[in-house]
């Protein structure tokens, strides 16, 4: 099997979707000529393949990035468009969240908007807060968008080819950290479900329930702790809006034990959204206070040991595990 | 207008200076584990932040973005807490929180850096607002990027603060590139000065190299806001010589263009008018030389001195 950096499984899911359906198009500034001469990155070569029809190098200029995919997806395309940072889905937010996710609502059913915005995320590039802020909460509070937020390669390749052939709007955000590490990749044609999460690593213990970046510091955790003897489960959601309840309640269910392990910062941070769902439907399951272990409440600072105390580790998902075994 | 020999001198020192502060971020940046984060470095555009600060009085303020190392130095920022805050340590400007993009600087009335591209003409319009308000005879300085000049903030900026009268002067310093995109790719009109008219207020373009150029278009900007006659927009053509970033391999810059605009240097250009008019001499100029280096050598060794943030420090500022 083929071993790929998540930037280059994305480069392979959109050259295949423009080669099979050429109402799919790319916008975004620096998407055909980067500054990033480097394979490694999801739009790298795009233009030499698709020509500057199809690719489509913006002014920095993101609320008319979103606004043409809005516009353009309405009639009849199917955009996938790049807003650079996390954070500047800010500055996209009104097509995205005004008109992307409410338009079809507003048409009664009548239109639809299959178009999908990727975003790259995450803390560990000393770049700062303006640079690495996780708002996948955002998005997901926001009825109409579907979000996404994959943590191997092969996830993030099927995932994007299944967004791309959404008819909704899907905020597919990518982890900067996972860009580099090869992982293994089907050579063949496949795509993978939006609204299924996957158990990552199966267990009895406990059921640690991740997604993105942080399924790494999650597996790290529970190889630790099986050496101590404890089981763990995990669970990577995948997708978070529409979110796989059946998967997390079900791995709750033979575990007892919950820990929701995110990057993004704790308060209406998305795993209090998992940990509700549990609560309402799972309670019964439950041998033990479930736990969030979560970014802290701060912006991202930069220097790196702010930057390391920031980001969950494992050593933080081994106590909150222990304390509720 | 008479510029004394001071104040030309001030100019071509600030440039010296925050040269020498960037050549040696440029090798730093070079050394595995040194330097966290991106480095943006302004060589070669160093008349657009000398020749602009030097017009302005200390009480002014100045707004800057990603790009901001000579825009902080000429205003008067302390090499040494910048150095430290690039460094990501305690002892930097902003406790390490920011590293070197976001350098907030407000003892020399440099509140904000923001690298959210084009963030900075609305927060700007705020700060001359501020002024307006308060009645204070000071302006703000707003220095943007062509690139950032697409986003609409930049636009919702310049029409408020034409509305209102606002003293503040956009400065855009068009250095041709944004990103990989060169100018004429991501803007159609080849004058950006000419979006003035739209908003009534005055644009001018100046050779952004001739830092002596910019400090009298800058110096008269600042004589209408304070005379009530509203913001002004001064594009500045000037070239990026390096890359976006010191990762960036400039792959889409032709080498030629690059070795051209470096002959345009706008650093021996002012030497050597100042030479010329008898107002410096060969000496004095290695003098200054001199000076740069030993201050961005203590720089260097102040941060390297100084002590990362403990973790903790982390959760401090969120609330004041
Ligand atoms: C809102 C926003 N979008 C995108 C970026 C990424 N980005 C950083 S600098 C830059 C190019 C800016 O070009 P310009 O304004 O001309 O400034 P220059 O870098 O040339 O000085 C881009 C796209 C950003 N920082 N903020």
């Amino acid at each position: 099997m083929q071993k790929l950096g998540m930037g280059q499984a994305i480069n392979q899911a959109l050259r295949e979707e423009m080669r099979r359906d050429p109402n799919v198009f790319l916008a975004g500034e620096g998407v055909g000529v980067s500054i990033h001469l480097n394979p490694m990155f999801p739009t790298h070569g795009l233009l030499e393949e698709f020509g500057p029809g199809r690719i489509k190098d913006t002014p920095v200029s993101e609320a008319a990035i979103a606004g043409l995919a809005v516009g353009a997806a309405e009639a009849g395309l199917r955009p996938v468009v790049e807003i650079m940072f996390n954070p500047f889905f800010t500055l996209a937010s009104d097509m995205i969240v005004n008109h992307a996710a409410k338009l079809r609502y507003l048409s009664g059913g009548k239109s639809a908007f299959p178009l999908v915005v990727r975003m790259k995320s995450g803390a560990g590039i000393g770049a700062g807060c303006q640079h690495s802020h996780n708002l996948e909460a955002w998005a997901a509070h926001c009825p109409g968008l579907k979000v996404v937020m994959p943590a191997t390669s092969a996830d993030a390749k099927g995932l994007l080819k299944s967004a791309i052939r959404d008819d909704n709007p899907v905020i597919f955000i990518e982890h900067m950290g996972l860009y580099f590490a090869p992982m293994p990749v089907p050579e063949d044609e496949y795509t993978t479900p939006i609204g299924k999460a996957e158990v990552k690593r199966p267990g009895k213990d406990v059921t640690v329930v991740t997604w993105s970046g942080m399924l790494g510091v999650g597996l790290a955790a529970a190889e630790k702790l099986a050496q101590e003897g404890v089981d763990v489960e995990i669970v990577d959601l995948r997708t978070l809006v529409p979110l796989d309840k059946e998967t997390v309640l079900a791995s709750v269910a033979k575990t007892g034990r919950l820990v929701v392990l995110h990057e993004a910062t704790r308060t209406g941070g998305f795993g209090g959204e998992v940990a509700a769902v549990v609560m309402e439907e799972g309670f019964h399951n439950l041998k033990a206070p479930l736990r969030r272990v979560t970014g802290p409440d701060i912006p991202v600072p930069a220097s790196p040991p702010l930057e390391r105390f920031y980001i969950p580790s494992d050593e933080q998902l081994i106590a909150a595990i222990k304390e509720i075994l | 207008m008479q510029v004394s020999a001071e104040k030309q001198r001030e100019m071509l020192w600030t440039m010296l200076l925050s040269r020498r502060f960037e050549d040696e971020l440029m090798e730093l940046c070079k050394v595995e584990g040194k330097i966290p984060g991106m480095m943006i470095l302004s060589t070669g555009q160093e008349a657009v932040g000398s020749g602009a600060c030097a017009a302005l009085e200390p009480e002014d303020v100045i707004i800057t973005n990603h790009r901001s190392h000579n825009h902080l130095l000429a205003k008067g920022a302390d090499p040494n807490v910048l150095m430290a805050e690039i460094y990501c340590k305690r002892t930097g400007c902003n406790k390490g929180k920011s590293g070197t993009l976001h350098l907030a600087v407000p003892e020399v009335n440099a509140p904000c850096t923001s690298t959210v591209v084009g963030a900075g003409p609305p927060i700007a319009v705020g700060q001359a607002f501020a002024q307006q308000y308060k009645g204070e005879q000071r302006v703000t300085v707003c220095f943007f990027g062509d690139g950032a000049a697409a986003e609409g903030s930049v636009h919702e900026a310049m029409n408020l603060a034409a509305l209102w009268r606002l003293p503040v002067i956009f400065i855009c310093e068009n250095n041709v590139y944004a990103g990989a995109q060169r100018y004429e790719e991501h803007a159609p009109n080849p004058s950006m000065a000419d979006r003035a008219a739209a908003y009534a207020m005055s644009g001018v373009a100046v050779d952004g190299n001739d830092a002596l150029a910019v400090y009298h278009v800058v110096r008269k900007a600042r004589e209408r806001a304070l005379a009530g006659e509203g913001p002004s927009l001064i594009e500045c053509k000037t070239y990026r010589c390096r890359g976006h970033g010191e990762a960036d391999p400039q792959h889409y810059q032709p080498k030629e263009e690059i070795c051209a605009w470096q002959e345009k240097c706008p650093i021996p250009r002012l030497r050597d008018d100042l030479i010329s008019q008898g107002v410096l001499t060969a000496a004095d100029y290695q003098e200054m030389e001199g000076r740069a280096e030993t201050i961005v050598m203590e720089a260097v060794r102040f941060a390297e001195d100084s002590p990362y943030p403990s973790p903790e420090e982390a959760l401090e500022d969120v609330f004041a």
